[in-house]
């Protein structure tokens, strides 16, 4: 069985996810163990490859049906990738635990079987995304991660979800065309779908680099994932989108999707034009997601500091931690490309924390307005704990995981040349901080007269998620692991020290 | 991780860990107050025990510390006790105790709500300080440094009214925010600067001595590190100590006059001496800005003071002033005046606690905040008001107490580098901080009081009695015996010559 895990990741959601429209019809209790089960396949099948790399060293190749790529369809996983599939595949079982009681409270009776089924696709097909080593098939994935993301953030039965859910319908389709029109001008030019193949059509002719059809293609890829990673200016769709959707689809969406697009990007820079394109084919590139990522470095933090809405302050703080994740990729040297790729696990966990607190919120008030985090602390200290935690990683305090991002971020910049972006991060830990002091405060030192809008803690089935997810705040922080793993990662890529 | 138990070895982590358990035995007991504070007082009589024992063991030429935990290589929660750790050590621990004993007779005076959380709060930030105290790199000072400046904020905002919410808000914003903009990136530079292998061990003689940095980097390290470390009250990121008042008043005399701040001074020893070392200073020319700074404070925070009406505001802006004359004594880069700065932590700390503690008793027994309304309190409270005469001699400078001792010390420095500013600003400074306090102990004792006072005495209860008396009577030991502290800071400061 250890040799089919890449396909039964994936499949097993998928077809959990398809079949079970069918099973809920005979015996609704069914589908809440069945998402659980089978997302807690899919993570023991990521974790287990994961491990499976780092021990071995080498990447584990899948072929359709033996069919050998660029022929067939293939899978693979390395370091990079088997961490976003572990990160995905996690946070998924966790959303998956965690929504047994805010769906029955937020998702109408008759919806919510096709709910949990709609959430197994998407999950499927964000580890599809991740997992392939076949570019179109990247795009089909792409469409079924897409197609169900909008269906979860449309079905909180609110007329803003819909809106929410149309318009990121609207822009993610654009984003969509322009990733399929990228693989077009690829396909135009090399014949070939296979990511290694492309790839080595590339390293053998690096005059294919001054083609105009393929700057083209990389054009329409760097524009289509940064819609679809809302990586700012383009991320207009994405502060409605996580404000609205029900809170199981905020939890998930926030934790996962931005970055499994990020991680496409990382996959198509590195996996499919390779190292040269942006060291020497098009370094111009690279300035421009500097630019846009310190943008979002800065100005995501900055503008969540003036949101009343918890969930709206979140997701425009989600807006700047991308930016972290892009940043890896522009610094091109092994220190910048640990931060950028710890930071795919250490802003899941964060962000997951507080997107569980944001749901907790909701589940006990009702609406997200940060002004009800008042007087929190008393009430329900294990989730006040979690809020704590996830801030100061939000923050980068150190021992926490997100200094661990920071820090090397800023010492793969001053390798790079690029001395500002460490004022950069600066700027933006102290505007996190701003908005991470101005919540705790309310929740641990409200005044005493005023009445806790939250009245008790929250069921253990969403505290156990909440609780691993800050915990593992803290062990992303504290121990070296996740930091090898990801420097091993980065030397694979092949990128200088 | 390395998670490392040698017990002889780990002498720091088990310090921290007694008052860690101290914070959990006080949560345990919080329904009965008489055994909470009974945790309390064990916990820092305990804790000042092993500090003790620490001390003779690295008196007795023994490496004590380990590393605790390691992130990644380079970036790691280790302990190494050293001479500057020791005597901060034993000043926060056994300040403790008396400070504790205080607080009992205090709060309780007052009636003052959530006493657990002030208990358990003051725990978690000596646990802070003993780890700053001990830590062996600069990255776990780091974490220390946060750690106090988060659980302080409880104390501060203590009342939680909305002067207190103010006062807090300022106070975090400064700390918080100096140690991000600032420390942060210093810690970040000299990590990048230190060489081939990046460390931030502490180093006798400096972990940077032998960079190949530039100069321009190091010396904008060390003005970063120096600007983020704000806790040291030099001007112009003090205002936050005034604002810290608004806690009760043994917050004001242990946090801000003595763990606090000195752990702001305590870190600027450490980068002075343990990361950028007196050489490389000397030859950057940085320590200057330093010096200057320093002295600009110690005269205007003196001139602030003076205009005070406010007892515990007046205190504040003389604790300013006083910090700089450590930051001073370390930036002349002289050996003997780094004897003095260093040495003056000990004796600052029991000087200034008297004197907190004292305007703290006359609150308590006579509800009085203000200077102008002292008249011929020394009449009823003539323990307290002997002991805040005591404390005041300190601060000026003048025999028999503590503070003489390192004045002696820095001006023998100052001499000794020919910096003769120096030398005016230390003068100018004593005559203010007499023009300051003596005033206030004539109003007390030589002034009638006020119509319709009730004669007769009437002290603050006794544990508060006791607590000042004591930190009066060590302001006036460390005159008569300085040489535990002096000799501790001649060890930091690498001073060989002769003593008086």
């Amino acid at each position: 069985m250890v040799a089919h895990l890449p396909v039964l990741t994936i499949m097993i959601p998928l077809f959990a996810g398809l079949f079970m429209p069918l099973l809920g019809r005979l015996n609704r209790a069914i589908v809440w163990p069945l998402a659980v089960g089978a997302l807690g396949f899919a993570t023991f099948g990521s974790i287990h490859m994961l491990v499976d790399v780092a021990t071995t060293g080498e990447a584990i190749h899948y072929s359709f049906g033996g069919w050998a790529l660029p022929t067939g369809i293939g899978y693979r996983v390395d370091l990079l990738n088997g961490m976003v599939l572990a990160m995905i595949a996690g946070a998924g079982l966790l959303t998956s635990i965690w929504m047994l009681r805010p769906a029955q409270k937020e998702i109408p009776d008759e919806g919510r079987t096709s709910y949990y089924a709609v959430f197994l696709l998407c999950c499927a097909g964000f580890l599809g995304i991740t997992i392939t080593a076949d570019i179109f098939n990247l795009y089909v994935f792409l469409e079924i991660a897409s197609i169900t993301s909008y269906v979860l953030i449309a079905m909180g039965g609110r007329r803003q979800a819909l809106y929410a859910g149309y318009s990121y319908l609207i822009v993610g389709s654009i984003g969509a065309t322009f990733i399929l029109l990228g693989i077009g001008h690829l396909y135009m030019r090399t014949g070939s779908l296979g990511m290694a193949d492309i790839l080595s059509q590339f390293q053998a002719d690096t005059s294919l680099y001054t083609l105009s059809d393929v700057r083209t293609a990389f054009a329409f890829f760097t524009v289509g994932l940064a819609i679809k990673m809302a990586l700012f200016p383009l991320h207009g769709w994405q502060p409605s989108a996580y404000t609205y959707a029900p809170s199981p689809s905020s939890l998930f969406i926030a934790s996962t999707s931005t970055k499994v697009s990020a991680y496409a990007f990382y996959r198509i820079c590195f996996g499919v034009f390779g190292l040269a394109f942006l060291t020497d084919g098009l370094p111009e590139i690279r300035q421009i997601v500097l630019v846009m990522s310190s943008a979002a470095i800065v100005l995501g933090p900055l503008i969540a500091i003036r949101q009343g809405d918890l969930k709206r302050l979140l997701a425009y703080s989600s807006v700047g931690q991308i930016g972290y994740i892009m940043l890896g990729v522009v610094l091109l040297n092994v220190d910048g490309l640990t931060g950028g790729i710890i930071h795919f696990w250490n802003h899941a966990a964060a962000k997951g924390s507080l997107f569980c607190v944001a749901g907790a919120l909701v589940f006990r008030t009702g609406s997200s307005r940060v002004s009800d985090l008042a007087g929190m602390g008393r009430r329900a200290p294990w989730t006040s704990a979690v809020l704590t935690v996830a801030g100061c990683s939000m923050v980068g305090v150190p021992m926490t995981a997100g200094f661990l991002s920071k820090w090397y971020l800023a010492a793969g910049a001053l390798e790079a040349d690029y001395v500002f972006v460490v004022p950069v991060l600066i700027a933006s830990s102290v505007f996190t901080a701003i908005y991470v002091w101005r919540v705790l405060q309310l929740v641990w030192f409200a005044p005493k007269d005023v009445e806790p809008a939250v009245t008790s803690e929250v069921p253990w089935s969403m505290r156990i998620p909440a609780l691993a997810l800050g915990a593992a705040c803290l062990v992303f922080g504290l121990t070296p692991w996740s930091v090898d793993l990801a420097r091993s990662a980065a030397v694979a890529l092949g990128v200088g020290s | 991780m390395i998670l490392a138990f040698d017990l002889l070895a780990s002498g720091p982590s088990v310090s921290i860990g007694i008052c860690l358990l101290g914070v959990l035995g006080i949560l345990a007991t919080r329904r009965m107050p008489n055994v909470r504070e009974g945790v309390s007082l064990t916990t820092a009589v305990v804790n000042f025990g092993l500090v003790l024992w620490m001390y003779g063991r690295f008196q007795a030429g023994e490496t004590l510390g380990s590393t605790l935990l390691e992130i990644v290589p380079g970036l790691e929660i280790g302990f190494r006790v050293d001479a500057l750790g020791i005597l901060f050590a034993l000043v926060a621990s056994g300040l403790w105790i008396l400070n504790t004993l205080y607080s009992i007779g205090y709060m309780r005076a007052h009636e003052e709500p959530r006493q657990t959380r002030f208990y358990s709060c003051f725990a978690i930030a000596i646990a802070a300080c003993m780890g700053a105290a001990f830590s062996s790199n600069l990255f776990s000072m780091f974490a220390f440094y946060e750690l106090l400046t988060i659980c302080t904020y409880p104390l501060v905002i203590h009342a939680q009214t909305d002067t207190a919410r103010a006062g807090a808000k300022r106070y975090v914003t400064y700390l918080l925010g100096a140690s991000l903009c600032f420390l942060l990136p210093a810690m970040f530079l000299i990590w990048q600067a230190s060489g081939a292998v990046p460390s931030l061990q502490f180093a006798e003689g400096g972990l940077l001595a032998s960079s190949t940095a530039s100069g321009f980097t190091l010396g904008l390290a060390f003005l970063l590190a120096v600007a983020g470390l704000a806790k040291c009250g030099v001007m112009p990121l003090h205002s936050w100590l005034p604002a810290a008042m608004v806690a009760p008043t043994p917050v004001s005399a242990l946090l801000h006059a003595v763990a606090v701040v000195k752990m702001g001074v305590f870190g600027v020893c450490r980068i002075v001496f343990h990361v950028f070392g007196v050489d490389l200073l000397g030859r950057l020319g940085v320590a200057d800005v330093l010096l200057y700074a320093a002295c600009f404070t110690i005269v205007v925070g003196s001139l602030v003071a003076l205009v005070q009406d406010n007892l515990k505001r007046r205190l504040a802006y003389s604790t300013i002033s006083q910090l700089s004359y450590i930051l001073l004594g370390v930036a002349l880069l002289a050996p003997a005046a780094g004897v003095g700065g260093v040495a003056h932590i000990g004796f600052h700390a029991v000087s200034k606690i008297t004197l907190f503690f004292a305007a703290g008793a006359i609150y308590v027994a006579a509800h009085k905040t203000k200077v102008s309304e002292l008249d011929g309190i020394g009449r009823r409270m003539p323990i307290t008001m002997a002991a805040f005469t005591i404390g005041a001699l300190s601060m000026i400078g003048l025999p028999p107490t503590a503070g003489i001792v390192s004045k002696w010390w820095l001006v023998r420095g100052a001499v000794e580098v020919e910096q003769w500013p120096v030398l005016a600003v230390l003068l100018i400074s004593t005559l203010l901080n007499a023009g300051y306090f003596l005033p206030i102990v004539w109003r007390a004792f030589f002034r009638p009081s006020p119509e319709g006072t009730p004669s007769g005495l009437k002290e603050a209860p006794l544990p508060c009695v006791i607590a000042l008396s004591g930190t009066a009577l060590l302001t006036l030991l460390c005159f008569f015996y300085p040489d535990l502290f002096v000799d501790l800071a001649a060890e930091v400061a690498g001073y060989e010559g002769g003593r008086p």
